[in-house]
């Protein structure tokens, strides 16, 4: 066991062994073997195998203590007690299962024999082994008579290779193809813009300079596919001073005195960009901290998003209330390959 | 047949032993007690990462064998009607609505939900540790090539199960990730949309998802795990476990205990202990308080929020990215075809797509590719101290490094808001650091690694230092230096330092491309180097220093006190 150094000469393959040069070190062999405590004073096996028991009987107490979280703390619609039965629950689980394990391990360091024992490895692959395998895959190949007869062996290849692909194409029904409704939402000329959620038309005349609503379109809530409807609906209503807007050619009557829309969903990945910064007039999204600036169309000032966000052109109606002149001029949300 | 008439058949005479026999004379129990029973496992506190992955692996499975029968994975409409009463009322799916349930109204569901959670974040963390004991150990090396690749295949899945089971609550939270996923998905050129569409069952969000994801979280995934982790422990005991290099271990043994009585005992034993302690946590310490995000909709979103830590650098790596460079450019380019533009988003697919493919193409491959660069066919059971091998240290570190910062910059809005700097500069400063931080993390490594090396040669040649001033005769002051027990100078001096490989040139006199880029990384790897101590070192520093060196004397009046 001491002196295990072993002719690496009987493996086929060369094994790595520090010290097969001259001029290294001799491998000293394991280290003496050192008693423990309770290998030489009974009394300190006594003490362990006593430890071992205590720690099993922890285990059974903390069993039990589960059981008392589970019948004798009855939930009642607080949070506090619902963290009370799952402190106990837990902390029963706990000593259960750590008396168990932590006895155990004790037992094994203390108690169970702790001499180092050596074994030699085995060849990964034997030569013998080899040759053998070799031979029987011959013989099968050749009683298969795969390689006489290119028929069958290029026939059953055809095969093989198309018969999965009924398995492909199988998932078509997955979804629907895409089509073009990422390029539409719900918005149209006249479409009334409402609180979210409560669907509440909103009146030029409660934008007061500073807010900041957020917005569906009506009739957003009683639509059947409302959540993808509104993945794409949703908007950003903000009142600024005219003069602070600098509307491009062709966007000046996008807005009403100052109020203008934007999409709320991130051209990055699509987050709702949901903070607005009154005082700089800056959009955060909060996922991604893409910043986008009112004053300048909302373009990206910082950040990963790439486009600013989509602009929904906005009017009054005759009851003063706000309303979308048309649908987006562009799709929202993240980019997507056929955007163009 | 013939060889039992030899001897009288066996007949068990205790209780237990009939029906033992029984069954052993059926299975072969015998065999496999006598192939395995008193097999050896080396041992090392390293080595029990891959242990925690498995045993957190099975509380998964009993935990979320648990969830199953409380949670249903439907997105239908409902009004929620528990105990939870700031929600009662609200309009969720019913996923969300049974999460709930099993957090307010199943008893020991709330404990089973953090047990599951909890695990899953320490069992992904756990095999990110174990493979980095493997890799910086160097124990990837020939034979065990194929189990790193398994290896590797089993962050990859764990990741995907972790992700899977994120989601499934159908909360807030996990609706804007999957809201990123399908934004990033869309991004891929071409087949992004229809992507998109076949994995949510039309547009986002739709009413699908929550379904598939259930599906692979609970039956494909875990089942391919399981798959891998037969391959992965089947392959250990083919191979036998590797072994730090020390006294009396060599490349062609195993030194340990065996598995009856003391190995089954620690390893048992451990898995009630990794349960213990995830029990103890998931008493203590509240996570994902899905109660507190409401139900998903496309239109909040909470500030402040990150994934869960494994998909952190994901997120952190498409924050890093910017969208714009100066007030003209921008990284979305519409490309022209004669059926109009297509869109190409690299401000999101260059971020999602080459950190991680790097990571993983290096990780996948690297065991060839130190190979080539050492040259180096042999078997190796004897792992290396990762300071005998400063510069694989040094690139493991550096891919840590990386790693790490992308990681923190998913919580960039956080550090921002807790130490009160800038969110700019914190992103311009993790910008930086995401490029130069390994670099920087590479040098100063192998630096660490060569001066561990040179600490080691000291106390191999001129022993340890006792702290022991004398002063000599004709007034010189010297430490008085012990000189380390032969075990101990093995350690020190026992392992592989391969030397830079110059090319050589071929019979016309010529040296290939291949070859010469391969003495160029050689130079790279192996050209700052320090050697092992040789015995010749060791006897040669012994007559110039003796004085330093405590002698017989000495170390008597050393151990004496």
């Amino acid at each position: 066991m001491a002196d295990s150094r072993e002719d690496a000469s009987r493996t086929s393959v060369t094994l790595a062994s520090p010290g097969q040069q001259l001029d290294e070190f001799e491998n000293p062999g394991l280290p003496p073997h050192r008693p423990r405590l309770a290998d030489r004073d009974p009394r300190a096996e006594k003490r362990a195998e006593r430890q071992v028991a205590l720690l099993f009987t922890i285990s059974v107490i903390g069993t039990l203590l589960f059981f008392v979280g589970y019948f004798f703390i009855p939930l009642n619609d607080t949070i506090a007690r619902l963290r009370l039965q799952n402190l106990t629950l837990g902390l029963g689980t706990a000593f259960a299962m750590l008396g168990i394990g932590v006895g155990i391990v004790h037992w094994a360091k203390t108690l169970m024999p702790d001499h180092e024992v050596t074994e030699s490895r085995h060849e990964i692959r034997p030569e013998n082994d080899r040759q053998d395998a070799e031979k029987i895959v011959n013989d099968i190949l050749d009683e298969s008579g795969i390689k006489r007869r290119p028929l069958i062996r290029n026939t059953l290849l055809g095969a093989v290779v198309l018969a999965p692909l009924p398995a492909i194409a199988i998932f078509r029904d997955l979804g629907p193809l895409p089509g073009n409704v990422l390029k539409e939402t719900m918005w149209d000329a006249g479409v009334r813009l409402t609180r979210d959620p409560s669907g509440t038309p909103i009146r030029a005349s409660d934008v007061t300079r500073g807010s900041a609503f957020h917005v569906i379109p009506e009739g957003l809530n009683e639509v059947e596919n409302k959540l993808e409807e509104k993945a794409k609906a949703v908007v950003l209503l903000m009142r600024l001073d005219p003069s602070e807007l600098n509307p491009s050619p062709g966007r000046e009557n996008w807005g009403y005195d100052g109020i203008v829309a934007y999409s709320k969903i991130c051209t990055h990945v699509g987050c709702p960009v949901a903070l607005y910064e009154q005082h700089t007039h800056h959009l955060l999204c909060p996922c991604h901290q893409s910043t986008f600036d009112l004053e300048q169309e909302c373009k990206v000032i910082f950040g990963p998003a790439a486009r600013p966000l989509p602009q929904l052109p906005i009017e009054v109606d005759d009851e003063g209330y706000l309303v979308a002149s048309s649908d987006f001029q562009e799709p929202v949300g993240p980019s997507f390959w056929e955007r163009g | 047949m013939s060889s039992s008439t030899a001897t009288q058949p066996y007949v068990p005479k205790t209780r237990v032993g009939k029906v033992t026999d029984y069954v052993d004379s059926r299975v072969g129990g015998s065999g496999i007690v006598k192939e395995f029973g008193r097999k050896i496992f080396p041992d090392h506190w390293t080595f029990m990462f891959g242990e925690v992955a498995l045993y957190t692996f099975v509380i998964l499975l009993i935990s979320g064998t648990f969830l199953t029968f409380f949670y249903d994975p439907s997105m239908a409409e409902t009004h929620y009607e528990g105990s939870y009463l700031p929600l009662r009322g609200v309009e969720m799916s019913v996923a969300y609505a049974s999460s709930l349930d099993i957090s307010f109204d199943i008893r020991g569901g709330l404990f089973m939900r953090q047990v599951h959670h909890w695990s899953a974040l320490l069992f992904v963390a756990s095999v990110a540790v174990h493979m980095l004991r493997v890799f910086f150990t160097g124990a990837f090396r020939r034979p065990r090539e194929f189990n790193w690749v398994v290896g590797c295949v089993l962050l990859i899945l764990s990741l995907a199960a972790g992700f899977t089971g994120y989601s499934l609550p159908d909360d807030l939270l996990s609706g804007n990730g999957l809201r990123i996923i399908d934004g990033v998905m869309k991004a891929i050129p071409v087949v992004g949309t229809y992507l998109s569409f076949f994995l949510f069952g039309g547009e986002f969000p739709g009413t699908a998802i929550i379904g598939r994801l259930y599906v692979l979280h609970i039956l494909l995934i875990p089942a391919v795990i399981l798959l891998m982790i037969g391959i992965h422990l089947f392959m250990v005991v083919l191979h036998k476990h590797s072994q730090f290099p020390g006294p009396g271990r060599t490349n062609t043994n195993v030194v340990g205990y065996p598995v009856g009585p003391v190995y089954a005992a620690k390893a048992g034993g451990f898995f009630f202990i990794v349960f213990g302690v995830l029990a103890a946590i998931s008493a203590a310490f509240t996570i994902n308080p899905i109660w507190n995000y409401g139900p998903y909709d496309p239109s909040p979103v909470s500030a402040g929020t990150q994934p869960d830590w494994y998909i952190g650098w994901v997120d952190g790596a498409l924050r890093l990215m910017p969208g714009t460079l100066g007030p003209n450019f921008d990284f979305e380019f519409m490309i022209p075809f004669p059926w109009g533009d297509n869109a190409l988003s690299l401000n999101v697919l260059f971020p999602a797509l080459v950190p991680a493919t790097i990571i993983f193409a290096l990780m996948f491959t690297w065991p060839w590719i130190e190979a080539w660069i050492t040259k180096d066919k042999r078997e190796h059971h004897l792992l290396d101290r990762p300071r005998n091998a400063p510069t694989r240290t040094a690139i493991g570190v550096a891919g840590v490094v990386f790693y790490c910062i992308q990681w923190a910059a998913a919580s960039s809005d956080l550090i921002a808001t807790h130490f009160l700097v800038s969110l700019n500069d914190v992103l311009y400063v993790l910008r930086f650091l995401v490029i130069f931080g390994p670099v920087i993390a590479f040098m100063v490594t192998r630096r660490i690694a060569l001066a561990l090396q040179r600490k080691d040669r000291e106390i191999a040649l001129h022993g340890r230092e006792t702290g022991r001033i004398v002063r000599l005769p004709h007034g010189e002051f010297i430490e008085v230096h012990e000189p380390v027990d032969d075990y101990k100078l093995y350690k020190l001096v026992s392992f592989n330092s391969p030397e830079v490989s110059i090319p050589r040139a071929d019979a016309n006199g010529k040296v290939g491309l291949v070859d010469k880029v391969h003495g160029r990384v050689s130079r790279f790897f192996f050209e700052d180097r320090v050697a092992p101590v040789t015995p010749r070192e060791l006897e040669e520093s012994h007559h110039d220093h003796h004085g330093e060196v405590a002698g017989a004397q000495d170390r008597e009046a050393i151990t004496s006190r």
